[in-house]
């Protein structure tokens, strides 16, 4: 219990701080629609989020973070550009390692603004790292950007491009489409078979279920063109691995991906972007010189983060959670605003965490 | 006191069960009449048999309220987070051999495997404008298992039974359940993904790594163990 009454107070020494540097204090419910969350992040969200109902509103889950009803909230009546900070509980569920905590609080600081993208990544990236000083951590960071913009920008065709961009943060599935697609995977048998067939519908099983003939019939279109379709070259697989593949310090790995961009212009745009975020960063104070750049960093999250992410992590010690964390998630107002957007960008801490690293007990 | 063993109580998980023991020179029975749930240990002493449901063995092992006990590797999983750290796996029993699968409507001849799955998926809910529906009763096990092959846009609804009839009900597009031979599956004009296996299962025997023991009962426990031939 005294551990929870400092931890408290920790939020709210770091609230005021966020409040300090010009965020609005907001509160949001613990109890949230599950439909919304179910629609953004799929069933997976179950497995890291309490889900109860009642016979009125249906299912809801205890809030697993404060980003979706922050951004509801701006987008039904905030005025840009905005900044806000909140400090409550998060609920995240714990299957397989009873060790992790199911029940922490979180204290964080988003960012709405149109204009300057660099400077907003900027402002949030030092802010929070400067609550954090004279704590034994390292930064990691990494650009979701990098890899949308590379296959935005492969010579093939919209459907493939679509489907490796639903999968930007399934790494595993992503890694097979490419295969797929670039020829390395050979084709199923069952789908050689299904594409030689003439009349693949006819005679078929009796239809049950609500997926129509005219669907199944529009995905053997679908296969029909992307089997004909070229498949990706060697040489930009080549290249979408060298970008995976870069880790190392911001000054370096600037340099490596402005070699990549040479090959592949499609990631120009979002090497600029990467280099006026680095400037803004010198501009506030970061050591950018020593800042870890990982670009395949935050694909694995959950949460949508579409651009600048990033990540503190208590040293020498991989069995606990990150101590804060963030990122841009322009796609997610995208998705959250039916229409309308805002870019986004934000961060939370752990104050618990931070209480645990300071006085040796983690 | 004795050391608890949990058996399922009824049908052939049960019956087989028994002549599984019986071959190692254990004889349980079920006392008195059918309707009793109270079982009789012969062959070993300082045993007991408890009789219960084969959906309740691993919440049982887990609370170590049983030491022993018999159930489905379905089961174990879907039910015990970290199972491993909960139950010992002492032997697999040779019987109840099951498969947890991913089956789709026969008639979806453009799908055949996970990769298919996802990408109709995808098209179901742009076309249908929700989550392609998955009827199943094993939601951990399938939610992992769909994480792990990175397929997205699907939701799982519960389906306790006859779930090989929810495609045809329209209440789900696929399904994810235990089957044997498949021939429910078949009859209901399903099939079962090429990569779509989850899980083989069948009945195992388990011990609860947080049942409190004494020194007769460990000592029950480890003469039990020798007579089955499984330390």
């Amino acid at each position: 219990m005294p551990i929870r009454v400092a931890n408290r107070a920790e939020a709210a020494r770091l609230r005021a701080i966020f409040e300090a540097a010009g965020a609005v204090p907001v509160e949001a419910p613990l109890l949230l629609p599950a439909e919304t969350l179910l629609d953004l992040y799929g069933e997976d969200i179950r497995a890291r989020a309490y889900v109860t109902s009642d016979a009125l509103r249906g299912e809801q889950m205890l809030r697993p973070d404060f980003t979706v009803p922050v951004v509801q909230m701006h987008m039904e009546h905030g005025a840009e550009p905005a900044r806000y900070t909140y400090a409550g509980e998060v609920f995240r569920r714990q299957e397989d390692d009873a060790e992790r905590a199911n029940e922490y609080l979180q204290v964080g600081y988003e960012l709405f603004e149109r204009n300057n993208p660099a400077h907003a990544d900027a402002e949030v990236f030092a802010l929070i790292q400067s609550v954090l000083e004279g704590l034994p951590l390292r930064a990691a960071t990494g650009d979701i950007g990098l890899l949308t913009a590379a296959v935005a920008g492969l010579n093939t065709t919209e459907r493939r491009k679509a489907a490796l961009m639903r999968h930007i943060w399934r790494p595993r599935r992503f890694r097979a489409l490419i295969d797929r697609f670039s020829g390395r995977a050979p084709v199923p048998p069952t789908r050689a078979a299904l594409l030689a067939e003439l009349e693949p519908l006819v005679g078929a099983e009796p239809m049950i279920g609500l997926r129509t003939l005219e669907e199944i019939g529009a995905r053997i279109s679908a296969l029909h063109e992307d089997a004909a379709a070229e498949p990706i070259s060697a040489g930009e697989v080549a290249l979408m691995d060298a970008i995976l593949a870069v880790r190392e310090t911001m000054p370096f790995a600037l340099e490596h991906l402005r070699d990549i961009a040479v090959d592949m212009g499609a990631i120009a745009g979002a090497v600029e972007r990467l280099e006026a975020r680095a400037e803004a960063l010198a501009a506030r104070g970061v050591d950018v010189a020593n800042l870890e750049f990982e670009a395949s960093y935050g694909r694995t999250q959950m949460e949508y983060y579409d651009g600048f992410v990033f990540g503190f992590y208590a040293e020498g010690r991989p069995d606990l959670p990150a101590v804060a964390s963030g990122g841009r998630y322009d796609a997610l107002t995208r998705q959250l605003g039916q229409g309308r957007e805002i870019p986004a960008v934000g961060g939370v801490v752990r104050p618990g965490l931070m209480l645990e690293l300071r006085e040796g007990r983690a | 006191m004795s050391v608890k063993l949990g058996v399922p109580s009824k049908g052939r998980l049960m019956e087989k069960t028994f002549d599984w023991f019986g071959e190692r020179g254990i004889t349980l029975s079920r006392a008195g009449s059918d309707r009793e749930y109270a079982g009789a240990v012969e062959g070993i002493e300082g045993v007991e048999l408890v009789l219960l449901s084969a959906g309740e063995i691993p919440r049982e092992l887990a609370a170590g309220r049983i030491h022993l006990g018999v159930t489905g590797t379905d089961l174990i999983r879907e039910k015990l987070g970290g199972w491993d750290r909960q139950v010992e796996e002492l032997a697999p029993l040779g019987f109840g051999h099951a498969d947890l699968v991913i089956a789709v409507p026969s008639c979806w001849v453009d799908v055949d495997t996970l990769d298919d799955l996802d990408a109709a998926a995808a098209a179901f809910r742009a076309a249908h404008g929700f989550r392609l529906r998955i009827a199943t009763k094993y939601h951990r096990l399938v939610r992992e298992f769909l994480r792990e092959h990175g397929v997205a846009d699907y939701q799982l609804v519960d389906s306790q039974g006859a779930t090989e009839g929810t495609v045809k009900n329209e209440t789900a597009e696929a399904i994810a359940d235990i089957t044997s031979t498949g021939d429910t599956l078949r009859a209901n004009h399903l099939k079962i993904l090429a990569d779509g296996l989850v899980l083989k299962s069948q009945a195992t025997l388990y011990r609860s790594r947080v049942a409190v023991m004494d020194d007769d009962e460990r000592a029950a426990l480890v003469a039990l163990l020798d007579a089955l031939g499984t330390r």
